[in-house]
This record gives structure tokens, C-alpha cells and sequence, in this order.
């Protein structure tokens, strides 16, 4: 299962990203995940949140130049060396990682972490044939 | 000193009948040397043997930059390649540069102008000249070589940049005049007051400074921070680069040497000649030239015209300082730079023609600074900052492989850049004082 992660192309000015949020939250969409990655002149934000259809919908409505990409949720033991693990099975196995980042809150004991790949489909069957635990979006909607 | 007394100072009569002449020789030789002309001509139904004064030069059609870039590289050239003896290039509006050859006739012709110029600004023979106008392709180092030379000046030709250098050259070597970009000028400064130079107490005392506009308040700033006087020169490589007109110290209008340049002032909307004083695009016929030779060349920078004798005994008409242009052509150190070549390297890149603007501005106290903002749209937005660094780059690195100018590029969000009346506003500038 892969969930859909929306990121959004911010310039760095005050109370750009105050606008997305407020956007989303008056719409009644909730972030579950959200990570900027940032330059000089320009950040990138990067979210799963529970309505991600919608989300994009409504973003690229109100003229945020906005993408929709798969990403993969792991869940993490939350413990020292739980995320070391898993990465040791995606190194072992050649996969390359572009970035990740947490979940804001946890639906169990384990930590939660998305991934974004090079090769999804690759990533995903090494990680389902090691037996690491994925995240589905249904999962998601319920947190 | 004047260089060309006799015909600097000619009585306006007497130039008329040098023009009149002049022009009649020049119709014969470009319906005879120059394919493009001929046909011209001939589309006109213009009998070269017709034109015999300088007043019938409103019957001949223009020239524009237009024709010089459908007639790249050599279409345009009035003599076989082998009588060329130079080539320089600038930048055309969309595809190819703009090419122009000049045979030793020609050479003789540019160095004479600049020698002009170079009197009119206040240069004496025993002078030193530091040009720091870059040496290339550009014709402002060369021009301004040839003219220094024939001048019998002593020439340190410096090309432009490198700042340190330039300040120590001119702190060993006392050149008394200095030529560059006006913005140049002002950078020099500041660096100079860094490296704990005193700039008023510099051996530049006149400074000749074109290639990109400027305004009065600028030179007020420039004559303060150097203690020099500071002049304006107009060109443009098409006529014969600068030593097209100069301004002397009385500082009122730039002499434009009309014996070989014959200026006219048109409405652009209408193409007919308004009235002396009035603004209006400037036109230029090469008299003289030979390799090759432009008949009303629209200059699309608009100027007025004085044609009362200046205090300093020049006959010759001076044109005011450029106005404003008929195009949206942007002049940046000396590079041209044209909205459309934005365009076409935004459209090789991704073939989608994002929304953009170009902002010009002048730091304080220093260098012009391109600006172009690019749009992100949909289709040129990556989840990974890497790629949309290297958008940048390509956008950089394309838009420097045509105009041959480092700028820099902001991607901005969708529908962020102004958009008035239907069209957004290609090109904000910033250097009006």
C-alpha cells in the first residue's frame, strides 16, 4: 500500500505556509505528516494528510502550484535502533531513499515514517518480502 | 581641443551640400554593392540616380533590426567577405546575433569618430586613457582603442572587470580620463572606499561613460564620488558602435556627428519627422560606411533634437540623452537583452511558456542586476529540491548561452507576477535615478 503525499511550492514570504494550513483546516482536512524542505529563495512543503483528492483539488484551486506523489509509510519499532533496522534492509537491498520524514502521532506503539523512494515498486516488494509493516491510506484516515 | 574642426564647426548650409553629396554617392553604392538594397529599391521604385539631396532622404525606406537578423550572418555586407577586415556581434531580439563588418575604410571612419568623441569629452593629446569597456566581440573596448590611438593618446586598455586591478592602474599609472559603463563607474567607487581609496582624490578626471542609460542624478553622483566630470556617449553597433554622438562639457545634448551619421527624428507611430526639440525615435543613415552600410536605420531609442549652435563651437545637432525605447529592449552593461529571448529559452526548456518577469535593478552604488522570476506551474514542480534546482540552473545557464548575461532566476509561485490589462508586465525596471 502506498499513500499519496502532497507537496506544495512555497516562496519564502511570511504566512505562506500559515496559508496552506488554514486552507486545509477550514476545509476540514487533517495533516497526519508534513516536512519543509527548504532553499534560500524557496521551501518545498511536503504532507499526507487524511482527504489527499480533495487536498489537491482544493490547492491547485486556490493557485498553489501542488503534486501529488506516492510515498510509503513504514511503521518503526519505537525503540534504539528500531529505524537502523529498516534501514539496513533498504540499503542491502540497493534501494535509494530521496527523503523522509516522522508522522505527527502514532496509531499504535510504533513510530511511523515516510518514505520516498527512487523505485517505490521495488522498495515496497523488499520491504513487504522482509516483513516490515506498511501503512495503508485507510489506516490513515482513522488516526 | 575640436579633432575635425572644419567640419565639426561647418556652416549648417555648407553641411547640407556635404550630406546632399554624401547621400547621392551612397544611394549609387548600395543599389550597386548590396543585393538587399538593390531589391529595396527596386521595391520602391527609387532610381538611385534620383536622390540627390539630403532632403529626399525621407523617400528612401527603413532599415531595422529585423532585416539585419533575416539576413544573418552576411546578407546585409556591401562588399565580398574578403574586404572585411572586422566583425562584431550583439545581441538580436529572438534567434540570431546581430553581425556587423567593417572594412579598413571603415576602421579609418570609427577611429576618427572616436577620436571626435573622445576631444568633445575634454581629452588633450597628452593624455592617458584608461578603457575599461570590455575588448571582444563588444564594440565598446575596440571602439574606444581605435579612437585613443588615433588620437595618439596613451591607451591602457584595460577591458572590463577585475576592480582591483583597475584601481591600481589607476593609482601607478594617473590615467586622467576613464571609460566605462556608468554603473561601472559607481561600483568602482564603493570598491574604491573599501580598499581605503579617497575617490575624489583619483587621477580620473573625465569620465566618458555609455552603453546602458542613465540619468542626470546619476551623473550628479558619479561627478561627486569621483570629482571628475562625466559625459555621455551614444552608439550602437549597427551605425558603427559608440562615436555616434558625445557630449562635450557643457554637458547640454550629445553631438552627434552628422556629416557621417545623418540623424532624423520620426514619430514612430506615424513615421513622419517631428518637430526639432520634440521626442521621437532616432533614425541614422551611415554616409560613409562601406562594409555595411544602413539607410534610416531605426534605432528604436527615443531622443529629441537641439540643432542651435553649442557654446563650445560645434555646428553639429545634439541629441538629448535616450529617453526610452520604441521596443521593450532592456540595455544591461552594455549586453541587449529582449523579453522575447527570455521566451525562447523558456520554451526550449520544458515547451511550456511559464508566466515570468524581468526586474533590472541598480544596487546601490553598484552594478545592474538581472532578475528574472519564473512561475512554477504544475508541470514544472518537483516534490525533490534537486530538480527544481536544476530547473534553475537550465533557466540560468540557457538564458546566459543566448544573451551572454548571468542573471538571476526566482521561481515564484502561480499567478504571483502582476498581470495587467490582459498581458502581465515583462519588464520591471528599477534604474530610473
Amino acid at each position: 500500500m502506498r499513500l499519496k503525499q502532497i507537496s506544495v511550492f512555497l516562496e519564502n514570504k511570511k504566512g505562506r505556509l500559515q496559508d496552506v494550513c488554514s486552507l486545509l483546516g477550514s476545509n476540514g482536512i487533517n495533516m497526519r505528516a508534513l516536512t519543509i524542505a527548504e532553499t534560500e529563495s524557496f521551501g518545498v512543503l511536503r504532507m499526507v494528510v487524511d482527504k489527499s483528492d480533495q487536498a489537491i483539488d482544493l490547492l491547485r484551486k486556490n493557485d498553489f502550484a501542488a503534486n501529488v506523489t506516492d510515498v510509503v509509510a513504514v511503521e518503526v519499532e519505537d525503540k534504539p535502533g528500531g529505524l537502523a533496522g529498516i534501514l539496513k534492509i533498504i540499503s542491502d537491498n540497493d534501494v535509494n531513499i530521496e527523503y523522509m520524514y516522522g508522522f505527527v502521532e502514532k496509531f499504535s506503539d510504533k513510530a511511523l515514517l515516510v518514505f520516498r523512494f527512487e523505485d517505490t515498486d521495488h522498495a515496497q516488494r523488499i520491504l513487504n518480502e522482509n516483513g516490515v509493516s506498511i501503512v495503508a491510506e485507510k489506516d490513515i484516515q482513522g488516526l | 581641443m575640436i579633432w575635425n574642426e572644419q567640419i565639426e564647426c561647418m556652416d549648417p548650409q555648407q553641411l547640407k551640400g556635404v550630406q546632399s553629396e554624401r547621400l547621392a554617392k551612397l544611394a549609387e553604392y548600395v543599389y550597386s554593392n548590396s543585393p538587399f538594397y538593390q531589391q529595396r529599391f527596386d521595391q520602391h521604385k527609387i532610381k538611385p540616380d534620383s536622390i540627390k539631396t539630403i532632403e529626399q532622404i525621407t523617400d528612401l525606406p527603413f532599415t531595422t533590426k529585423i532585416d539585419l537578423r533575416d539576413n544573418y550572418p552576411f546578407g546585409m555586407f556591401s562588399v565580398p567577405q574578403k574586404g572585411i577586415t572586422e566583425i562584431h556581434v550583439s545581441s538580436g531580439t529572438t534567434g540570431n546575433p546581430t553581425v556587423v563588418g567593417y572594412t579598413k575604410e571603415d576602421i579609418k571612419l570609427w577611429s576618427d569618430v572616436m577620436a571626435r568623441a573622445l576631444c568633445c569629452a575634454g581629452a588633450e593629446p597628452d593624455d592617458t586613457i584608461q578603457i575599461a569597456y570590455g575588448y571582444g566581440l563588444f564594440t565598446g573596448g575596440l571602439g574606444f582603442h581605435y579612437g585613443s590611438l588615433e588620437m595618439g593618446l596613451t591607451t591602457i586598455p584595460a577591458s572590463s572587470g577585475q576592480t582591483k586591478r583597475q584601481l591600481k592602474i589607476m593609482q601607478d599609472f594617473k590615467p586622467r580620463i576613464l571609460a566605462c559603463t556608468p554603473s561601472y563607474a559607481l561600483y568602482m567607487a564603493e570598491q574604491a572606499k573599501e580598499l581605503g581609496i579617497d575617490p575624489r582624490k583619483s587621477s580620473w578626471k573625465i569620465g566618458i561613460f555609455g552603453a546602458e542609460p542613465w540619468s542626470d542624478s546619476m551623473r550628479d553622483e558619479i561627478e561627486n564620488l569621483w570629482d571628475m566630470l562625466a559625459t555621455d556617449v551614444y552608439g550602437l553597433s549597427e551605425i558603427i558602435g559608440p562615436g555616434v554622438a558625445q557630449e562635450c562639457p557643457h554637458k547640454d545634448g550629445l553631438h552627434i556627428f552628422s556629416d557621417v551619421f545623418f540623424p532624423e527624428i520620426i514619430d514612430p507611430a506615424t513615421d513622419q519627422p517631428v518637430e526639432p526639440g520634440q521626442d521621437g525615435e532616432l533614425v541614422i543613415t551611415t554616409l560613409t560606411k562601406q562594409g555595411i552600410p544602413l539607410i534610416r536605420y531605426r534605432t528604436r531609442d527615443i531622443v529629441s533634437m537641439n540643432i542651435e549652435k553649442c557654446r563650445c563651437g560645434r555646428t553639429s545637432p545634439r541629441i538629448s540623452k535616450i529617453k526610452g525605447r520604441t521596443d521593450d529592449m532592456i540595455i544591461i552593461r552594455g549586453i541587449n537583452l529582449f523579453p522575447s529571448q527570455i521566451e525562447e529559452v523558456l520554451l526550449s526548456i520544458e515547451g511550456t511558456q511559464p508566466h515570468y518577469q524581468i526586474v533590472v535593478d541598480r544596487k546601490e552604488h553598484g552594478l545592474d542586476m538581472v532578475q528574472v522570476q519564473v512561475e512554477i506551474e504544475e508541470q514544472l514542480f518537483s516534490d525533490e529540491v534537486r530538480k527544481l534546482n536544476e530547473l534553475k540552473a537550465k533557466i540560468q545557464n540557457g538564458i546566459e548561452g543566448v544573451v551572454g548575461l548571468r542573471v538571476d532566476v526566482k521561481l515564484v509561485e502561480p499567478k504571483t507576477i502582476v498581470r495587467s490589462e490582459g498581458k502581465s508586465k515583462r519588464v520591471i525596471d528599477k534604474r530610473k535615478n
